[in-house]
């Protein structure tokens, strides 16, 4: 699914320099990009990073010091009734009334859109939350928690959806089963603009990214182009016998290191043909494995590498 | 557009409201419960236009068991907007078509219709200590209660704009809220009041609520209270107006 060419595809979101203080801190730094339809984007960064101060601008609940934003054409802020008819939005550690009944608030929530809503039961039963219909707000797990709000956050079959933090403090499992969701939410030809420390969920799930820390965004592309462009390095881990396996080897080109210990090579270097080539210097000297895996970068190492420290830190 | 949401939304509140079995009970019960108490003690036939001998205006036990509803509706608004605030429930509601003063209409109307029925279970569990055959115009008296929590109501507001977090609102809202009987004419007749208290008497909106409930159960027509009416609804509109400016979402 991670196709599509961007010079085809419409924006809508547009937001140019944002800038956002909180007395002498900065929290959103001349942010600048653009959502395009029906791709899922997704804002990545640290905790504090102006992430959710971002998005909050772009949902029309916080006013940007200066610069300008447009969603579907409409200004956040002095549109912001109309806009939130449009769009769909849950908000990061929100909750509802303590007592409020599953379907009370599905049912609420469909009164508020001008547009008609969509089937609020079936949407329930969608998200697995059909048994749950009639039990309160709080004793709902946090998974159910965050399936209701995606539910209300699609009650009005909005054409943006907004999702900050959506997964955190979830376990695995409910986080599968929720990235799955997501992905549901875009094959229904829905935008997402959603926000997550967590580089894996950015990695499965987003089309684009825009990397953010300090308010700043640092770049914004699809993730393995980051990681391309940034970590171009590649390792390849195996286990071998031969005694000549390392000099062959350190002959393969653009291999910048091998580290031997014991039988386990560990073999640097550069450029997507890698692999390639250390295969074929295995099948040429006939250089028995035993065992093979290559190690790719991923997010999390361009973070550490556009950074200088883990995004845990 | 202002209506969008509004019923639903109200209609949930006050079903929340009675799912919270402590609350009710605190605000519906203990004040039918103190009237009853009050009445017996003060062996008063309620109505009767002379003073008892403790000093009680006829009308006063009515008059400061209805405002004793009232001033618990602004406390149960209070407590109930700072934890919706706290929690986040208050910016959820935001990040929908609802206008915020739809939002915060639904709470008043919740606390008015918990008023009304808390005044009519007052005055049925009360009945016997009516005077026989006195007529007690309880329309009317029922309106001017209305009219006291909803001008309370926007004090209540404007203590939720401020209080730093939920745990803070009941007693911050007690300490505001309840030394205004003291001097609010209910306990010591607003004559005998030294000129510095009368003043802080004068603005105060419970001065205004005590003199207009007295006199309505004492059959006053509407004609003698406009003056009360209208600081009333001055001191809804000021308290409102601060209250727009620094009420806090989040």
């Amino acid at each position: 699914m991670k196709c599509g060419l961007q010079t085809t595809m419409s924006a809508v979101i547009q937001v140019s320099g944002v800038h956002k203080t909180y007395g002498t801190t900065v929290a959103v730094d001349e942010a600048s990009f653009e959502v395009y339809e029906r791709e899922i984007f997704g804002l990545i960064g640290p905790n504090g990073a102006g992430k959710t101060t971002t998005m909050e601008c772009v949902e029309g609940l916080r006013k940007p010091d200066r610069g300008t934003i447009a969603v579907l054409g409409l200004d956040p802020f002095r549109q912001v009734y109309k806009l939130q008819d449009r769009i769909g939005v849950q908000l990061q550690q929100a909750q509802l009334q303590k007592r409020i009944k599953v379907w009370e608030a599905v049912d609420l929530w469909a009164s508020l859109y001008q547009k008609k809503a969509i089937d609020g039961e079936r949407l329930l039963e969608q998200l697995g939350l059909s048994d749950k219909r009639g039990a309160s707000f709080m004793n709902l797990s946090g998974g159910q928690k965050q399936r209701l709000f995606i539910a209300l956050a699609l009650i009005n079959d909005p054409e943006v959806v907004f999702l900050d933090e959506l997964t955190t403090g979830l376990d695995p499992q409910s986080r599968r089963a929720i990235w799955d969701l997501v992905r549901g939410i875009r094959e229904r030809g829905k935008t997402v603009f959603l926000t997550t420390h967590l580089m894996e969920e950015a990695e499965r799930l987003c089309d684009r990214v825009a990397i953010m820390e300090h308010g700043r965004i640092i770049d914004i592309d699809k993730p393995e182009r980051l990681v391309a462009r940034y970590c171009p390095a590649r390792t390849v881990v195996l286990d071998t016998d031969d005694p000549t396996a390392a000099e062959h080897f350190r002959r393969i080109p653009r291999v910048e290191s091998v580290i031997c210990i014991g039988k386990t090579f560990t073999i640097r270097g550069e450029g997507e043909d890698l692999v390639t080539e250390v295969i074929h210097c295995l099948s040429e000297n006939r250089i028995r494995v035993t065992d093979f895996r290559t190690i790719f970068p991923n997010l999390e190492d361009v973070f550490l590498k556009l950074t200088g420290h883990s995004i845990r830190e | 557009m202002m209506l969008r949401g509004l019923w639903k939304l109200t209609w949930i509140e006050i079903k929340i409201f009675l799912r919270e079995p402590l609350g009710a009970i605190g605000t519906v019960v203990i004040p039918v419960l103190v009237f009853l108490v009050l009445s017996r003690v003060t062996n008063l036939k309620l109505g009767a236009p002379s003073l008892a001998g403790n000093g009680f205006p006829s009308a006063g036990v009515p008059a400061l068991v209805s405002l004793l509803i009232a001033i618990n509706a602004v406390l149960s608004l209070v407590t109930i907007i700072s934890i919706y605030r706290e929690g986040g429930i208050l910016k959820r509601l935001r990040a929908t078509p609802l206008r915020p003063q739809t939002i915060l209409t639904a709470h008043v109307i919740v606390k008015l219709i918990l008023t009304a029925a808390t005044l009519a279970l007052m005055l049925l569990a009360g009945r016997r200590y009516f005077p026989a055959g006195a007529h007690v115009p309880v329309f009317s008296f029922a309106i001017a209660l209305l009219i006291s929590t909803w001008s309370i109501l926007s004090i209540g507001f404007l203590i939720a704009s401020i209080v730093p977090t939920a745990r803070f609102a009941q007693p911050l809202g007690a300490i505001i809220l309840y030394p205004m009987f003291a001097f609010s004419g209910l306990f010591v007749p607003f004559v005998a009041f030294p000129p510095a208290l009368r003043v802080v008497g004068r603005v105060l909106p419970l001065t205004y609520a005590v003199r207009m409930l007295e006199g309505i159960w004492n059959g006053d027509g509407w004609r003698a209270h406009l003056g009360d009416v209208t600081a009333l609804a001055v001191f809804f509109l000021l308290f409102t107006a601060i209250s727009a400016r620094v009420f806090r979402w989040e």
